[in-house]
């Protein structure tokens, strides 16, 4: 029988939730990783029981981990469990949280600056992988977006990982800056109809396309209107919250921006708004029905100021003609007194029939729509803040 | 040997209960008590010392015979009690965030 397992990653620790495929009893794991911040886990699509967490802290920095039983059991990648962890001459046999920015010269000499908030030239320090994208094909293969911005990629299940130097060699780099939550890359899309073809979007840089599998990399931000920086319409320095795709249509792109909600219809390289009726457009999940390539979803939150829901209501609202006509879906949702936020990688779909829908709050509670929205439930309540959530449709 | 302690962050990470007792060759300092904690247990790496810059972590301390040593060189020699696995080197996580 099918089921469905959920990836939630919060500020203290990750929980894996699995239920069966009429999703309304879950069971609930102890934390794994407690007392961490796990900005990201995520499955592989072609070995279901590959898993990858991103676990990092102010204190101790980044920890890659990897699950190849479902989530039971973790490991540092370049320390399988049970295994010695150095070689027989003593060298370390991985080196799983090394992410090391190309300063190569024969990858297109990389950028070593970017600037910073006070608009003087930064260096760019490695703090912690936001997001980790598992291939459409190998399960060994990985991508990690982190902050300060870039793209790296493991081939090897997270052992070892080298950064796409294209990308912030491309040309902007030295003028991206930081938003308030850091430089991070958050997103990255692979198109299932292109090998060579990847999308990733960066606060606040904006977001870009690669055609030749990484070697280089051109911003696609044109239609995008952002009041906060000193050319609204520039080519780069947007604050993109996040992008989603539906698999069958690699071509058309959702955005939501800081403020206002955009689609592309011709891979990224020109985007129109359609925030449409939505009570604001400010907001930082969004995500697609499973099937329905026309059905998107977002969560509004109130401004840039006041990071929780308008009216202390929590909606989440659904366009099933791709934008500018929006319902709130309310039912079994807090319609008072609720002034939490969803973060950007906290909305999942899973793939059964009806689409299910989840997200996370900064309240620490998990809700799901087995209904494709039609109806809530909290399937837990009182976790820590959470950070990330993604969902596993099991066979 | 050289006794140290970790964090219980590190501790698990490490697979570790109590102190951990390492040998070091030659002068005992923060850089080689540190390179031979990372080479017997690699999966520390990164965790105490930047990879690239080999700088102590912010938020990380490291205390001796009742001093704080973070701020001291990483080839000065560390304590004779240290050196002598009388007293341990404590590598301690930052009381920070309230």
């Amino acid at each position: 029988m099918s089921g469905v397992r959920v990836l939630v990653g919060t500020r203290k620790g990750a929980f894996i939730l699995t239920s069966d495929a009429k999703r309304e009893r879950w069971d609930i794991s102890e934390p794994h990783f407690a007392g961490w911040e796990l900005y990201h886990l995520k499955g592989s699509t072609v070995d279901p029981n590959r898993l990858y967490a991103s676990q990092s802290s102010s204190w101790f920095g980044q920890i890659i981990q990897r699950s190849d039983d479902g989530g039971k059991t973790w490991h540092q990648p370049g320390t399988p469990p049970g295994e010695p962890t150095t070689a027989p001459d003593g060298s370390p046999k991985g080196e799983s949280n090394k992410f090391v920015y190309d300063t190569s010269p024969e990858s297109g000499k990389p950028l070593t600056t970017h600037q910073w908030y006070d608009g003087t030239a930064h260096p760019w320090e490695f703090k912690r992988v936001w997001h980790l994208e598992p291939s459409l094909t190998d399960p060994d293969t990985v991508y990690a977006g982190v902050e300060d911005a870039a793209l790296f990629r493991s081939t090897d299940g997270g052992q070892t990982w080298q950064e796409f130097a294209g990308l912030r060699g491309h040309g902007s780099g030295a003028s991206w800056a930081p938003g308030a939550g850091g430089m991070c890359l958050h997103s990255i899309i692979l198109d299932p109809s292109n090998p060579n073809r990847i999308f990733i979007a960066i606060s606040s840089a904006g977001a870009f396309r690669t055609d030749d599998a990484g070697k280089t990399w051109q911003p696609i931000n044109r239609g995008l209107h952002s009041l906060y920086i000193p050319n609204p319409t520039a080519e780069v320095g947007h604050c993109v919250h996040r992008i989603a795709m539906h698999r069958s249509r690699p071509g058309v792109l959702y955005m939501q921006k800081h403020w206002d909600v955009m689609r592309s219809d011709n891979a990224g390289e020109s985007w129109q708004e359609i925030s449409g009726n939505l009570p604001t457009d400010f907001g930082f999940a969004i995500d697609v029905h499973a099937h329905e390539p026309d059905t998107v979803y977002v969560v509004p939150i109130k401004s840039d100021s006041e990071h929780f829901p308008p009216d202390g209501k929590l909606r989440v609202y659904r366009s099933r003609i791709g934008g500018n006509e929006w319902e709130a879906l309310t039912k079994g949702l807090p319609q008072s007194d609720c002034y939490v936020n969803v973060l950007r990688d906290a909305m999942a779909v899973d793939t059964l029939d009806k689409c299910g829908v989840y997200f996370g709050t900064t309240g620490g509670q998990v809700y799901a729509s087995a209904d494709a929205g039609d109806n809530w439930a909290p399937i837990v309540r009182d976790l820590p803040a959470v950070v990330s959530v993604e969902v596993q449709t099991l066979p | 040997m050289i006794r140290v302690t970790l964090p219980p962050h590190l501790r698990k990470l490490a697979h570790v209960d109590g102190e951990v007792e390492l040998g070091v060759e030659g002068q005992v300092t923060q850089r080689t008590v540190l390179d031979a904690l990372e080479a017997r247990y690699p999966m520390l790496q990164g965790t105490i010392r930047d990879h690239v810059t080999q700088k102590r972590r912010a938020f990380v301390r490291f205390f001796a015979c009742g001093e704080d040593l973070s701020h001291e060189l990483p080839d000065a020699p560390l304590p004779d009690a240290v050196a002598k696995g009388t007293e341990p080197f404590m590598i301690v996580g930052a009381i920070a965030g309230g």
